[in-house]
């Protein structure tokens, strides 16, 4: 009988405690550095690329190393005036997801005033579609992180109203597959991030009653791998981008004990570089923001006191969650 | 990727190039004070000044349409590029036939992009031609059979086209090559639910494949999840399958512990119960002796989660004693 697994093995002199400073200095000087070839390659998700470093740093209080006037300046220069959608870059196509981003960090900053929020009300509602689903831009791709990114944004701007929320729930409730879990298209595999993508849409839209929980979370808990680390679908390698994935999901369905919290976290403190700073996808691999971000949220949700607390849902630090007065669901058990 | 392709020593920058003299590039403007400094390389920013200089001018020229490739070639993740190739290809009313044949081999070189597969499908939109797409993706699907991209797409080409005919064939090849692929079993649930259906021959035929993998292979998360799916269109039930409970007390029977096999006797017991059809097999008591042994010895990793199944099915034993002589009418799901 096979039992074999895919995996990889944490090394005995790995990080076991958290580099909070090499963090912070890793996000504060990322992309200054002029021979940096990713950061250019990263031009086009530039928008989300400072959600990722600022959320990083406001969730270890550092975020005063950001340069906070020149981001609301460049977003507000990359709002298309015609669409009212928001762009990665200046000069870029508008798209919901950097446009999520812009909202993401300017209400984390208590500045979306610094943008036309009619403008952004408008471009969301005309990326709706007759089933309820949403389109990514005017090109029309489809996918439940789309939708996500559409409740997202509007709730952060306390226009929930604009939108049709039944057919939205209707329509990622179409993409629940027979395991329980969710992809990004009805039929489509079932698979962590776009999994986090449809709960996080219920929450926001308070209908978790419609999932089946026990299913999904057992789904959810079968990520986790004898490393600690959780993979994204099965027989596919760890992430550590999966332990935010799977436990913000699992902390939705307030079933995020049913995970072992103590290998996770070594698996996650693994990712850290003890020389550059940041986390990276596996032990040994190449830091960068994204994972980053996700390694440090995926410590507060396992409890982590030297991080402030995440929001589950949002991915945004609770007390901005809080300010802004929402109050995404979570599942009663 | 590790240098942005300056290989080629070839290549003339477009601030050299005569027939491009006529355009000012434009740098990349971050605001008065960027955010990030950003370097490229020598070759990605002259290409990329020029293609900001066609695009405030808005040029829709032959050039133009060759620099976008020049621009997507150094990255072909950027969409505003490939929004403007799309607008161009309108315009200039290009040969999509052409195109069809550029955007396969950019897929071959970048199989997990989103903007080179929607592409691709806006293309084959416009041609209303899906005659190479089980091809393309199968050949993706190759190199990397989870490939969520390539099966996306071929979804979506097989839904609007109706391509369901020998669908099913490559899925067995792709459970054959490897029983534990778990996007080639979602695959094969996409078919038989979108085209052959459900009835009962259906349902026996896919119990039986599915039992003879998990044969197989026993530890197989996705036959097992497989299994539970396909029972959802069973009107007997996970408990009222004869060939597969016997099938499960076989393989307990042989000394097999799989957490799946457990969990699914678990699953058993429990449509039992629910069903008030509980035998020596399956009830509540060995629901909680399968618990306690995934939670102790078999999945010790995620025994909180079996601990609390253990507990829902231990609180149904003691209601069970109590309510002895009634008629009690538990419902044992949330």
């Amino acid at each position: 009988m096979s039992f074999t697994t895919k995996d990889v093995v944490l090394k005995e002199d790995r990080p076991k405690t958290l580099l909070l400073q090499k963090h912070s200095d890793y996000l504060a000087s990322y992309g200054l550095n002029k021979d940096d070839y990713e950061y250019c390659m990263t031009e086009y998700l530039r928008m989300s690329g400072i959600y990722w470093s600022l959320t990083a740093m406001e969730l270890m209080g550092q975020s005063s190393r950001m340069p906070k006037e020149d981001i609301i300046e460049f977003i507000t220069q990359c709002q298309d005036s015609e669409s009212g959608g928001i762009s990665a870059s200046i000069g870029h196509d508008p798209h919901i997801l950097y446009t999520l981003s812009a909202v993401q960090v300017l209400a984390m900053y208590d500045r979306l005033d610094a943008v036309d929020i009619e403008g952004i009300v408008r471009y969301i509602v005309s990326l709706q579609q007759e089933d309820g689903s949403f389109y990514g831009d005017k090109w029309g791709e489809i996918d439940t992180r789309f939708s996500f990114c559409a409740v997202m944004c509007l709730s952060l701007l306390q226009r929930l109203d604009a939108i049709d929320i039944n057919k939205t729930v209707e329509f990622v409730l179409s993409c629940m597959n027979f395991d329980g879990g969710f992809g990004s298209k009805p039929g489509s595999e079932s698979h962590a991030g776009l999994i986090y993508c449809c709960v996080g849409t219920l929450s926001i839209c308070k209908r978790m009653d419609a999932l089946h929980a026990d299913e999904l979370a057992w789904w959810l808990c079968e990520r986790q791998l004898p490393s600690g680390g959780l993979n994204g679908r099965p027989e596919k390698l760890p992430d550590l981008c999966y332990s935010w994935w799977v436990m913000s999901s699992l902390s939705m369905l307030n079933r995020i004990h049913w995970v072992d919290k103590k290998s996770l976290e070594e698996f996650i403190l693994a990712c850290q570089d003890n020389e550059t700073g940041g986390f990276s996808d596996r032990p040994g691999d190449i830091t960068d923001p994204f994972h980053t971000l996700f390694g440090l949220a995926g410590l507060s949700l396992l409890g982590n006191t030297s991080i402030k607390p995440v929001n589950p849902t949002y991915c945004m630090p609770q007390e901005t969650i809080d300010r802004l007065k929402l109050k995404p669901q979570i599942l009663q058990i | 990727m590790s240098d942005c392709g300056d290989s080629d020593v070839l290549w003339i920058p477009y601030k050299e190039r005569p027939e491009w003299s006529d355009v000012t590039p434009v740098p990349e403007d971050d605001g008065p004070n960027p955010v990030v400094v950003i370097a490229h390389s020598e070759k990605f920013e002259d290409v990329y000044d020029y293609f900001r200089a066609v695009l405030q001018s808005n040029e829709k020229s032959e050039r133009v349409l060759h620099l976008t490739k020049d621009a997507l070639e150094l990255n072909p993740a950027n969409y505003t590029v490939w929004q403007y190739r799309r607008d161009l290809l309108k315009h200039l009313n290009t040969d999509l036939r052409t195109e069809l044949d550029y955007v396969e081999a950019v897929i071959k070189n970048s199989p997990k992009n989103y903007q080179v597969w929607h592409h691709r499908r806006v293309l084959v939109e416009w041609l209303q031609d899906p005659t190479m797409e089980l091809e393309l993706t199968g050949d993706a699907l190759l190199q990397d059979p989870k490939n969520y991209h390539a099966w996306q797409h071929r979804q979506w080409a097989i839904k609007t086209f109706g391509l369901y005919e020998k669908e099913l064939d490559f899925v067995d090849n792709l459970i054959t090559d490897d029983v534990r692929n778990n996007s080639a079993w979602n695959q094969r649930y996409f078919v038989v639910n979108n085209n052959l259906g459900w009835s009962d021959l259906i349902c026996q035929q896919e119990v039986c494949y599915t039992l003879e993998k998990i044969n197989f292979v026993k530890n197989n998360e996705s036959a097992w999840n497989y299994l539970r799916g396909l029972l959802i269109h069973d009107k007997r039930g996970l408990s009222g399958n004869a060939v597969i409970t016997s099938f499960c007390e076989e393989l307990y029977k042989n000394k097999c512990r799989s957490p799946f096999l457990l969990a699914f006797i678990i699953d058993v017991c429990e449509d039992a119960i629910k069903k008030k059809d509980t035998n020596c097999f399956h009830n509540a008591d060995r629901a909680v002796e399968l618990c306690q042994a995934l939670a102790t010895r078999y999945d010790k990793i995620r025994s909180k989660y079996w601990n609390y199944l253990c507990e829902r099915y231990k609180k149904y034993q003691s209601e069970q004693l109590s309510n002895d002589n009634k008629t009690n009418d538990l419902i044992i799901d949330e």
